[in-house]
């Protein structure tokens, strides 16, 4: 069977507490996962205290308070701080989002912070994205043409343009895939909602001409097909983008070309 | 133990450039099912305190007997196509997906037979 429990060197312990000094005015709890491959030793969750006071409103600004004044040794991945670069995607409070863009306001008691689900980690909140980039080089994400290009750009009309409307905005931060079941059992074969929403973005550019081929590569039991409109993509998107319907329009156009 | 790029893993075999047509039947025989299966309830409930002969008179007409046998065929298509994509999410190893697949499709196959045949044998009785 497909393994449904964390296998014994994978389960989570208990581990430190950092508590806020006295002076602390409105102490907010963090329960954070942990693991050093360096160590030996199962993953834990470590508590940090810390004081929103003197914080930042987003859950980033919190890691990296915790990073820069609690505990050094907390490794995460961030750049842009502003929901762009989709670097800090983790599973925050039972859901996939940006760190950048979740205030923490928003979470009620204490905020437990995991990795994306079911991705290799390389160390605490850094999962290991290797295949899912090669998925998405497996889409040939570039404009594919034979016809040589005209002296100025490729021409394409508004209402074309605007079909890229909702794709486009996609930052590849690996939210939706990763809290996809289907992606969690078959993630070897299956592509996943964020790399077809991808596929889709170059399958309806008008500019592109290699549409039968792309659909062509799609067409497999695995690659597309293990897609069962279970939505999480679209529920946890931090982008508000819908990976469900780019994935069905896929569909419709694997049986419009029958 | 084998080195191979990200890529080459995800590229494996290629596409298999089948699928729609089981998906695209899955669909089809779904959206057949909903009134099939309100009809199959509707006259399992009136016909179910029936005589043997009110029955067998009321299968032979062609019009019961085409819905019962096109319902039959939809319910055992469908459980064979649903089942088949259950077992390739979940079931590993491998041959043991095989193995489930096989025994699964024999089943349902001899069932819808059966069944199928017992209907046209009570209808042209």
């Amino acid at each position: 069977m497909a393994q449904f429990k964390l296998p014994a060197n994978s389960v989570i312990g208990k581990g430190k507490t950092y508590y806020a000094g006295a002076g602390a005015k409105n102490v907010r709890r963090f329960q954070i996962y942990r693991w050093d491959p360096d160590s030996g030793e199962n993953p834990r969750m470590d508590t940090y205290e810390v004081d929103l006071a003197a914080c930042g409103p987003m859950v980033l600004d919190a890691l990296l308070k915790i990073k820069n004044e609690i505990d050094p040794t907390l490794t995460l991945r961030r750049s842009c701080r502003e929901g762009v670069c989709g670097s800090c995607a983790m599973n925050i409070d039972g859901t996939n989002t940006l760190a950048c863009t979740k205030a923490i306001a928003d979470v009620s008691g204490e905020i437990k912070i995991y990795p994306l689900p079911h991705m290799p980690v390389i160390k605490d909140l850094v999962p290991d994205l290797t295949h899912f980039y090669a998925q998405y080089t497996s889409i040939k994400p570039w404009l594919q043409a034979e016809t040589p290009p005209p002296a100025r750009e490729r021409l394409q009309s508004k209402e074309d343009r605007a079909k890229l409307d909702g794709l486009y905005e996609c930052i590849l931060c690996a939210c939706c895939s990763t809290s996809c079941p289907s992606y969690w059992w078959n993630g070897e074969r299956y592509l996943g909602p964020s790399i077809l929403l991808q596929a889709y973005r170059w399958i309806v550019d008008s500019r592109d001409e290699f549409t039968g081929e792309r659909l062509d590569d799609l067409e497999d039991p695995f690659r597309l097909y293990r897609c069962h409109t279970i939505m999480n993509c679209t529920k946890t998107c931090p982008k508000h983008l819908n990976p469900a319907k780019a994935i069905a329009e896929i569909k419709k156009l694997m049986v419009e070309r029958r | 133990m084998s080195i191979r790029t990200p890529l080459a893993n995800v590229r494996g075999l290629g596409s298999a450039k089948d699928g729609t047509h089981h998906w695209w039947m899955q669909r089809v025989t779904s959206i057949a099912l909903v009134p099939l299966m309100l009809w199959f309830i509707f006259a399992m409930l009136r016909y179910s305190r029936a005589e043997y002969e009110v029955f067998q008179h009321w299968l032979s007409n062609p019009i019961n007997a085409g819905l019962m046998v096109t319902f039959l065929f939809a319910v055992f298509y469908h459980a064979k196509l649903g089942m088949q994509v259950i077992y390739e999410d979940y079931v590993r190893p491998e041959w043991v997906m095989y193995l489930a697949l096989l025994v699964t499709q024999f089943v349902l196959f001899l069932l819808g037979a059966i069944s199928i045949i017992s209907v046209l044998k009570i209808a042209l009785a």
